[in-house]
């Protein structure tokens, strides 16, 4: 499907936005996580501005899609898509992790828009695995996606869901995995590697489709093109870039959970303008 | 004559329940012969409401938070330490945060499933989901008790987690016997020392307190609702005698005994508990075996009554 011109550059837009509200939020001196919030942005972008159903004066509209964040580290992306819409004010993001502000660190049930808690890695698949098994025994088309880091596939719990998902022909759940290569500590090929990732999931049963992460064009038919499987769930491989659009951050595994200079924080701004 | 055995009724509960409520699921792990969800499962009206899940504990209990995010109500059956056990932290994580409306049945639980040994044993599970936010956590003395438990457990919101013995007894509660979450129930009157029991323990403690009929005058307390748990009542009971015990088929440290010590901290009761000490379970022949084996009898609730006794 062709996808014009205004609609890419309006969603890339998008990504480069969402990516500015991160940093804003995190701010200088105080750890955030900048890198795994880059490299999802434009999945994320192209997910909430296009893809899917939501009305954010009713998050719990009966229609709407699902998006679950598995790796719940980089709440802060979502919590930013989901100002951006109007689930709620933009100007409570920089008041994230405020004790008793009710956005938390990572995702938490009742921030409205959040479908699931997550924060511990490898839960968030099975979270929506259940939703969409929910919606196929109800009848409901409604859309279920998760996105998942790649160095959360390194939990068993991942590979227990991408199982039973396929078992159950869930064809309306889409797993996105955020494959930046890169975890906390380092290069995931050098702790527990997890390649090759594409042909994992594809011998667990599920219909794989591999973009460039940063390729609105390509995210939005790899989003189209799962819907046409309807006898089991899609993983798109979303091969992506840690910290992307940052240059000093961009495939440094030290910018997963770090604190920005003020230097840092304004070339970053100036960079993502 | 009423049946007999916890996970019959468990798997004979939930049928009718989900004859009732389309809405509820009931999930296993490849132990449904076990657990009794094969009783829904092998109800052609109403089979599609069994989901098996495979020998994938943690995917099954995140999968059910999912099922209730869609509205469902989602019973998740292994035994106790499957179940709570290898499912801590998804119980935790992805249910109980977020309060889901997820029941858990630890099944064969204490050590019930006596030929398996320690593997299979579960002397802690009280204990550790007990210490969770949000989550309730009940035990039925009985049969009759574990009907009353599950059907409030389908009938009203939040996390659950029902313990359910492997073994038929006679059932001490009555039938029909409305279950409240939180109250203590005083099943035999007495005023000199109180036995707060749950389980199997329970009829244990009914023993003890005849046997002792005339020397010392037990009341017995069973408490099917470890949390919450009424402390107003527990200190209550705890008053109008002079001395407790606690008796329990579960590690003293954290299960019953714990709640009703922690009830009980400004007291000046005298208590002892009778419970697993701080030890795994072994194989065994038949349940009595293991019980004694750890001192989960009728004798040992008598020696600590007449100990406390003594000292109150």
């Amino acid at each position: 499907m062709a996808y014009s011109e205004e609609l890419i550059q309006s969603l890339k837009e998008k990504g480069q936005l969402l990516r500015r509200d991160c940093i804003k939020c995190i701010g200088v001196g105080v750890a955030g996580h900048v890198g795994g919030s880059c490299s999802s942005a434009d999945l994320v972008a192209a997910l909430y501005f296009h893809k899917m159903k939501v009305d954010p004066k009713n998050p719990d509209w009966e229609e709407r899609d699902y998006f679950l964040l598995s790796k719940g580290h980089v709440a802060i992306l979502q919590y930013a898509a989901l100002a951006e819409k109007g689930f709620f004010p933009l100007e409570d993001l920089p008041r994230c992790k405020e004790i008793g502000f009710y956005l938390q660190g990572h995702p938490h049930l009742g921030i409205p828009g959040i479908e699931a808690g997550t924060g511990s890695l490898g839960q968030g698949l099975s979270l929506g695995s259940g939703i969409a098994l929910g919606l196929k025994l109800d009848k409901k088309p409604n859309r279920v996606y998760v996105l998942v880091g790649d160095g959360e596939t390194d939990e068993g719990q991942i590979w227990e869901a991408a199982m039973s998902s396929s078992a159950k022909k869930l064809g309306n759940l889409c797993a996105i995995i955020d494959n930046n290569g890169l975890q906390a500590t380092g290069a995931i090929k050098d702790r527990l590697p997890n390649e090759p990732i594409a042909d994992k999931w594809r011998a667990f049963g599920w219909n794989v489709i591999e973009v460039d992460g940063h390729n609105m064009e390509e995210i939005l038919t790899a989003l189209d093109d799962a819907e046409l499987y309807t006898d089991r769930p899609t993983a798109i491989v979303a091969h992506t870039v840690k910290g992307k659009g940052i240059s000093f951050a961009e495939n440094q595994a030290g910018y997963h959970n770090r604190a920005l200079t003020q230097e840092e924080y304004d070339l970053a701004m100036e960079e993502l303008a | 004559m009423a049946e007999t055995n916890q996970r019959t009724v468990y798997g004979q509960t939930l049928v009718e329940l989900c004859h009732k409520n389309k809405d509820i699921v009931v999930l296993d792990a490849d132990l449904g012969a076990s657990t009794m969800g094969k009783m829904v499962e092998s109800d052609p009206e109403i089979s599609e409401q069994h989901i098996e899940m495979g020998i994938a504990e943690a995917n099954m209990i995140s999968t059910a938070g999912g099922l209730a995010r869609a509205g469902k109500i989602p019973f998740c059956s292994s035994f106790a330490v499957f179940a709570g056990g290898r499912a801590f932290d998804q119980i935790r994580q992805s249910i109980a945060i977020g309060k889901l409306n997820v029941k858990i049945c630890g099944s064969s639980a204490g050590c019930s499933d006596f030929g398996d040994g320690a593997t299979h044993q579960s002397v802690d599970d009280i204990a550790y989901m007990r210490v969770i936010p949000n989550m309730n956590v009940f035990v039925p003395a009985d049969a009759n008790e574990t009907e009353a438990v599950v059907r409030y457990m389908a009938e009203n919101e939040g996390p659950m987690y029902i313990r359910v013995n492997r073994n038929p007894y006679d059932n001490v509660t009555p039938e029909g016997a409305k279950f409240v979450p939180g109250e203590p129930v005083v099943l035999k009157e007495g005023t000199d020392v109180a036995v707060f029991a749950c389980g199997v323990m329970v009829t244990k403690a009914l023993e003890a307190a005849k046997a002792l009929e005339g020397k010392i005058s037990v009341k017995v307390v069973n408490v099917p609702s470890i949390k919450p748990l009424n402390r107003e009542s527990v200190v209550k009971i705890a008053n109008s005698v002079k001395g407790v015990v606690t008796a329990e088929e579960h590690s003293v440290i954290g299960g019953l005994g714990g709640a009703i010590a922690e009830a009980l901290r400004l007291e000046k009761k005298p208590i002892e508990f009778v419970g697993v000490q701080d030890r795994f379970g072994a194989s065994a022949h038949n349940y009595n075996d293991i019980l004694e084996y750890l001192g989960l009898t009728t004798d040992s609730i008598i020696k600590a009554v007449e100990e406390i006794s003594s000292k109150a």
